[in-house]
């Protein structure tokens, strides 16, 4: 899925939005906060792209500055080819959908939804066919004449999108949208935006702190921390490929595990330990080797077949964690302590706090990554 | 609801005392004002003696020439000053709400000095300034200074009233008007000005009902032979009490109590959004 919507991206023209060196200071000489810091990036028309970060790394200014609410202080916007990066708001062919909804307390179900339409002076018929046509597509029918404080938060969220979709945006922006509801609704949402954007095939520019959000919802993920941009991929890519030590840990759970490289086939963990490892880091580089928990095997002291002996490391189980579907243990080996994570398979031997156990991983699963 | 939760209702004792304190406060806002009202209607010359219904006083209101002179030039007042201090209020709290810019500390600061400063003072501080005034520009003293000292305390009490809902808004609501092809003016014009009408509405509504009833402002700086409605019954007291001020009182009370319902209603018609 992600593959076919990089190639879709390529074969056209222009991008849905691109960023070039785009750069935002707030305040003034003495206080300056660079809140996005050389951002360079491509959205593909017809993707769902994430845009995932601890908040304040920049993400929301980011979208904001796409949106048109703020301006680059450097750099250049595109929209479908078209420089937008000193444009208002209503001068941009995309439309955003709030953290907060921010929708109309004043106004009916309708008339938020229609606003957009009657202030590109379409006519007031039009506007509210459109606009009703848009409240059926998020199952809101019935509700046209509500106001937003008689509806629920999954309501108003669906007001919010139909207020911005119905206006045909080429792009659509959306702010932590589902941050304000709770995780039943929150999953049944991101089901439903993401059969609505492939329904109607306009990129999506999510931006969300919630990195199992973005997985599970995007073509691609941009990873930003600080207001620089560490890493644009894929779910695999990200997941399995991340390029330093933040989005390793950032992404999912890992274990880093700090190392120095001794050649291009092995690495010395801080024990003295040797570890098979394949890495184009030269000889003597402090690196970290990432671990996801599922990826390493645990058994009987010793017990490591012979093919695993030089990727293998022995310690006592120090917790254990049933999870229903997985068992968590942490196991304390000398100076770390790992995390790792079995299926809970009825049949698989459980271990107890105090056991002497041996951890294996397969050499593909080891991922390194600088500091 | 849930505010509720784990309070019950008073009982026994407890309850009766309860109710009858609630309804002394009552009687003793209200019955002062029935008393006016009863006595408005009483044909004697002295206020508190009866002497049989009549409805004289009230067509001696409408025929007599000096209050009727008053009440006109108290109404056109009311109205300029509400319109201008409306206006410059809301602009005042816009700008002090959305925008950072220098000295504007110093300007909160200064906007909330008349609601502070005791009517004596600012009176004298105004004489002071139309007198030295009227010397370099030559104006009378009358409409025109009346109607300028009340805007000058008038905005304060607007821009309160209607800063404490703008504060309320949340500033998203502007942003996404602007997203969805607005321009900033339309923006202001459907979404913040609705929003804020309520106070706006309180705003003018309070600006008037200070206007029709200020005394001590109004007689520092009003002109010789000029005067407003409570000033000229203020001046008829001194001169001895007669159930036609009851009338001019209940009128006014009238006027006023019709005023607020107005604003009510209008604000319930308008959707009402919470407060």
């Amino acid at each position: 899925m992600a593959e076919s919507a990089e190639t879709h991206g390529a074969t056209r023209a222009n991008p849905a939005v691109a960023l070039r060196g785009i750069t935002k200071r707030f305040g003034s000489d003495d206080t300056v906060v660079v809140a996005v810091d050389d951002v360079s990036l491509d959205i593909a028309d017809g993707e769902f792209f994430a845009m995932l970060g601890p908040s304040g790394c920049g993400k929301t200014t980011t979208l904001r500055m796409i949106a048109g609410l703020e301006f680059p202080t450097e750099g250049s916007l595109k929209i479908f080819g078209d420089e937008v990066g000193t444009l208002p708001p209503n001068k941009r062919p995309v439309n955003t959908v709030f953290q907060n909804y921010a929708l109309f307390p004043h106004m009916t179900v309708l008339d938020n939804v229609s606003f957009g339409l009657r202030m590109q002076k379409v006519s007031k018929s039009d506007a509210a066919a459109r606009a009703r046509e848009l409240i059926g597509l998020v199952r809101l029918s019935g509700m046209e004449h509500r106001k937003p404080a008689q509806l629920s938060g999954g309501q108003q969220q669906r007001v919010a999108l139909a207020r911005a979709l119905v206006n045909r945006p080429k792009v659509l922006l959306l702010d932590e949208p589902l941050g304000a509801l709770d995780l039943k609704l929150r999953q049944e949402m991101q089901g439903e935006l993401k059969s609505l954007q492939r329904e109607l095939g306009v990129s999506f520019v999510f931006v969300t702190h919630d990195q199992e959000e973005a997985l599970t919802m995007s073509d691609r993920i941009a990873v930003m921390d600080d207001g620089r941009l560490l890493q644009v991929g894929s779910a695999e890519d990200l997941y399995e490929r991340p390029v330093n030590r933040f989005v390793a840990d950032f992404i999912g759970q890992t274990n880093l595990i700090e190392a120095t490289v001794a050649d291009g086939a092995t690495i010395v963990l801080a024990n003295g330990s040797k570890v098979a490892a394949t890495t184009a880091h030269p000889a003597g580089a402090k690196v970290f080797m990432s671990l996801r928990p599922e990826s390493i095997t645990i058994g009987e002291r010793g017990s490591a077949p012979a093919e695993f002996r030089a990727d293998c490391l022995d310690g006592t189980v120090s917790e254990a964690t049933y999870l229903g579907h997985a068992v968590d243990y942490h196991v304390s080996i000398d100076w770390i302590d790992l995390e790792v994570r079995t299926p809970a398979v009825v049949a698989r031997k459980r271990y107890r706090p105090g056991d002497n156990v041996s951890v294996w991983w397969n050499r593909a699963s080891n991922w390194l990554v600088a500091d | 609801m849930s505010t509720n939760a784990g309070i019950t209702e008073p009982r026994g004792v407890t309850r009766g005392v309860l109710q009858g304190f609630s309804w002394l406060v009552y009687v003793f806002f209200y019955a002062p004002i029935l008393v006016l009202i009863i006595f408005s209607f009483s044909d004697n010359r002295n206020v508190g003696v009866w002497g049989g219904f009549t409805t004289s006083w009230y067509s001696e209101f409408v025929t007599d020439q000096p209050l009727t002179t008053a009440l006109g030039n108290s109404l056109r007042i009311a109205v300029v000053v509400t319109v201008v201090s409306v206006v410059l209020g809301t602009m005042a709290a816009l700008a002090l709400e959305r925008f950072r810019f220098r000295g504007r500390q110093v300007f909160d600061a200064l906007l909330y000095l008349p609601v502070i400063i005791p009517d004596v003072t600012m009176a004298v501080m105004l004489l002071l300034f139309f007198t030295q005034a009227a010397k370099w520009f030559g104006f009378s003293k009358g409409f025109a200074t009346i109607t300028l000292s009340h805007i000058a305390f008038n905005i304060s009490f607007v821009s309160i009233v209607v800063r404490a809902r703008l504060a309320g808004m949340d500033d998203n609501l502007e942003e996404a008007a602007m997203d969805l092809y607005a321009s900033r003016w339309q923006a202001f014009r459907h979404v913040t000005l609705p929003f804020i009408m309520p106070g706006i509405a309180g705003g003018a509504l309070l600006a008037m009902t200070l206007s029709l009833d200020d005394v001590v402002i109004t007689q520092f700086v009003t002109g010789a032979g000029w005067s407003t409605l409570p000033v000229y019954v203020f001046s008829l007291i001194r001169k001895g009490v007669t159930p036609l001020i009851n009338a001019v009182s209940v009128v006014m009370l009238v006027a006023s109590m019709v005023l607020v319902a107005l604003s009510l209603v209008v604000q319930r018609v308008r959707g009402g959004s919470p407060a």
